[in-house]
């Protein structure tokens, strides 16, 4: 106990007591001296001590299990920790430390240096007769050897060969199977509503898988089904009309919410507004003996996002 | 005590001249000089909370179920990655608050980087003998919205995976090569094969980080070398002399408050300001999208760009030789980075101006280049604001295609509009400031 209050005085004497330097200064100084600033002193030795508190803070936060919000506990702790420690340096900058004005020639350029350097290239290739010729194969050599050095990076992926872009999982006969999986009775496609449709049986991760299935007319004629994957950016079509158009607009439009391509189902997914530069490939549908819908094809043109040559390719199974 | 260790470092290194002439190095003082300050404090935070975002993060992109805490996504399909993610933000203590202060973090980072260039485009300190170290902190920039791009589309939660088809349709659509290098990239069509997750992750925590890295040390050792630039302020600060305060010990505390101050302000936001609550996106699945989708503001730009962009490919007699993507989300940043890289040799070449300039210009002073980088900010922002029409749409109910079609008149006309406006007013300025030193004639005599 006595040792405790030994101690306790003892660093309170440190903390409070008036310190003499006992070297006398020297007469030569580079930083110019300042006066004592106790208040200041004493203002960032409590800042040192509220982020001691706020690190401890931070702990004890971390070690509560049952404790709610512990993101935001955790956040502020941490975070006033630093802005406290950012408040002591601000006080030790503005008011503990000597700040003295400086003044410094820029550096300036070195046009000797620059010429020694030139005449030691220049002189170190006496020897060469054929310097142009030297210079051009190693030119050469060092290029191609860059070449193949580089050339293992196409076995990242199928680069030459972009047959793969126009694969899709669709063929006459597939089911189409909404997201649990059961199969799709033309019957129950209802006008003004919005199904997404998946090959049965094949990866649905496929750029081309997913496909939009509306109603836009009477019948089993009036089911059409078009790629979900639009033709511009190549994000999923999940929006149906809105909030491109208001509702006075005649028709309804297939809208990409990337970017907001339009597309016409009734007109084979022609696009009416946004950035697409090609109509939404549309899957020809075929209904079996159960009423279900099943593709008659593949699609009326490649899915997903275009590239250099994409009019002369077509879907293929 | 410190001469032993200074000692130690000298006869070891040879450091003392070197640590000398660091500590009395002169920074000039003015507040705009401190913001690519705040760009590198927060790409150490970066890196910091980076890192331990990796301990938890799983690269894959293979599917599984749904078994955590969070209910309402219980029994989903979604990948191993925004699962891990999803895990770290639930269930791993201090896990979400570092997801959020780095995903706050990479924002202010690029806003930071965003006004340093700025600052240092309008004021002229671009010229000679820093255009080098102004084009290295460009590359910084664009290296930095690839990183940033990168950091959210590796969550993979429903925004992530439209940002990657997005990525993935510009990349298909740079004319003739695109096809191949999309598929090269991706490891087969979109979304790509396994390995493109584990690709991207490499990109993200190693490889774009040591490039910054690099870039930001030469970016520092160069300007170290020329110093830094001033403002004129006094008779003493000229082209041949930096005046300001040194290194230690009066730049030291005010360098070090500034960085725990960016900590402090990003830990405070990753703690109690939600940013990306990823499990309200759910997982991405390639035949899902979702209405509302606004990628982080620095690509805000780019969307913008692909929006405003009329419904067309360029096609020659039925062959497509570019697709749309290419316009707005290819071309429109090439050309940003090709004007701001070029503009100081450009600038060069029309005044004819070759000296070195170590003095600051205010934008008044340069009413031709003030007007035209204004100009072209203005481009730039309404390409960014035609990006939040749909927003504007379901706020205030505004027809979203009357918009789109307003920003396509807007952005060629408003610029030129700014250029003329602001030339005025800097030739204005300047005048107003001669008049009035003609009536203080005393303080004239002191320059």
């Amino acid at each position: 106990m006595s040792r405790a209050k030994a101690f306790l005085i003892a660093a309170l004497v440190l903390l409070l007591g008036k310190r003499r330097s006992k070297r006398e200064l020297p007469e030569h100084r580079i930083v110019p001296p300042g006066s004592p600033q106790r208040r200041a002193e004493t203002l960032v030795l409590l800042l040192f001590g509220a982020v001691t508190a706020c690190g401890v803070a931070f702990i004890v936060v971390y070690a509560i299990d049952q404790l709610g919000h512990q993101t935001q506990w955790l956040g502020l702790a941490l975070g006033l920790a630093f802005a406290l420690l950012a408040l002591a340096c601000i006080v030790i900058a503005r008011r503990l430390v000597v700040t003295e004005e400086l003044a410094e020639p820029y550096p300036e350029d070195h046009p000797d240096e620059v010429e020694t350097i030139e005449e030691i290239l220049d002189e170190s290739g006496s020897r060469f007769t054929r310097r142009r010729l030297v210079t051009l194969a190693g030119t050469g050599a060092l290029g191609t050897l860059f070449l193949a050095a580089l050339t293992p990076a196409l076995s990242l992926g199928p680069a030459l060969d972009t047959r793969a872009l126009t694969k899709t999982p669709w063929r006459r006969g597939r089911r189409l199977v909404d997201e649990s999986g059961k199969p799709i009775a033309a019957a129950d496609i209802e006008a003004e509503a919005f199904y997404t449709a998946y090959p049965e049986g094949a990866d649905r991760e496929l750029i081309g898988s997913p496909l939009v299935v509306v109603r836009i007319g009477p019948g089993n004629g009036g089911v059409v089904a078009y790629s979900k994957i639009c033709t511009h950016a190549g994000c999923a079509i999940a929006l149906y009309r809105k909030p491109t158009f208001p509702d006075t607009q005649p028709g309804p439009a297939l809208v990409c919410p990337c970017h907001y391509s339009s597309f016409d189902p009734a007109r084979n997914g022609k696009v009416i507004f946004g950035p697409a530069g090609r109509p939404l490939p549309r899957l020809p549908l075929e209904i079996d003996r159960d009423g279900n819908l099943r593709a008659a094809g593949n699609f009326s043109g490649p899915v997903g996002p275009s590239w250099s040559g994409v009019r002369q390719r077509g879907a293929r199974s | 005590m410190i001469r032993r260790l200074v000692r130690f470092v000298d006869q070891r290194a040879g450091a003392a001249p070197f640590v000398r002439k660091a500590l009395r190095y002169v920074f000039p003082d003015h507040w705009s000089f401190l913001l690519g300050e705040v760009a590198l404090y927060c790409f150490i935070l970066l890196v910091a909370t980076g890192v331990y975002l990796t301990l938890f993060f799983e690269d894959s992109r293979a599917q599984t179920v749904y078994h955590g805490p969070y209910k309402p996504l219980r029994g989903e399909s979604m990948s191993r990655a925004y699962e891990s993610v999803l895990h770290l933000s639930f269930d791993v203590k201090a896990g979400l608050l570092m997801r959020q202060t780095h995903h706050w973090a990479a924002n202010v980072f690029l806003a930071a980087i965003v006004l340093h260039v700025l600052r240092v485009f309008f004021t002229g300190a671009f010229r000679k003998p820093r255009d080098l170290t102004y084009l290295i902190g460009l590359a910084m920039l664009f290296t930095a919205f690839l990183e940033g791009y990168l950091g959210y589309s590796l969550v993979d939660d429903l925004l992530s995976g439209m940002g990657l088809a997005i990525g993935y349709a510009v990349a298909l659509s740079l004319p003739v090569i695109g096809a191949n290098l999309g598929l090269l990239l991706w490891g087969g069509p979109f979304p790509g094969s396994p390995s493109f997750f584990p690709r991207m992750y490499i990109a993200h925590v190693l490889i774009f980080p040591l490039i910054i890295a690099a870039l930001l040390t030469l970016h520092l050792v160069l300007v170290a070398s020329r110093h830094h630039t001033q403002f004129r302020e006094s008779p003493k600060t000229t082209e041949k002399q930096v005046v300001g305060i040194p290194t230690f010990p009066g730049q030291a505390p005010r360098s070090l408050g500034l960085m725990f101050a960016v900590f402090a302000v990003l830990f405070l936001l990753g703690g109690l300001v939600q940013i990306n609550p990823i499990w309200l996106w759910g997982p991405y699945h390639v035949g899902e999208a979702t209405n509302g989708a606004q990628p982080d503001w620095y690509l805000g730009w780019l969307i913008g760009a692909l929006r405003l962009v009329p419904g067309f490919d360029l096609t020659i007699g039925g062959y497509t030789l570019v697709p749309n993507p290419f316009w707005g989300g290819a071309l429109f940043p090439i050309v940003i980075l090709l004007v701001l890289a070029l503009w100081p040799w450009a600038e060069r070449k029309v005044t004819g101006d070759d000296a070195f300039h170590n003095l600051l210009e205010r934008p008044r002073d340069n009413a031709w280049r003030t007007a035209l980088g204004a100009a072209f900010l203005t481009w730039i922002f309404l390409g960014f604001m035609s990006g939040s029409a749909d927003r504007v749409t379901v706020w205030l109910g505004l027809d979203y295609a009357a918009q789109i079609w307003a920003y396509r008149v807007l952005i060629w006309v408003v610029p030129v509009l700014v250029f003329f406006i602001v030339r005025r007013t800097c030739r204005e300025l300047v005048a107003w400031e001669r008049i009035q030193s003609d009536v203080d004639l005393p303080r004239r005599h002191v320059e």
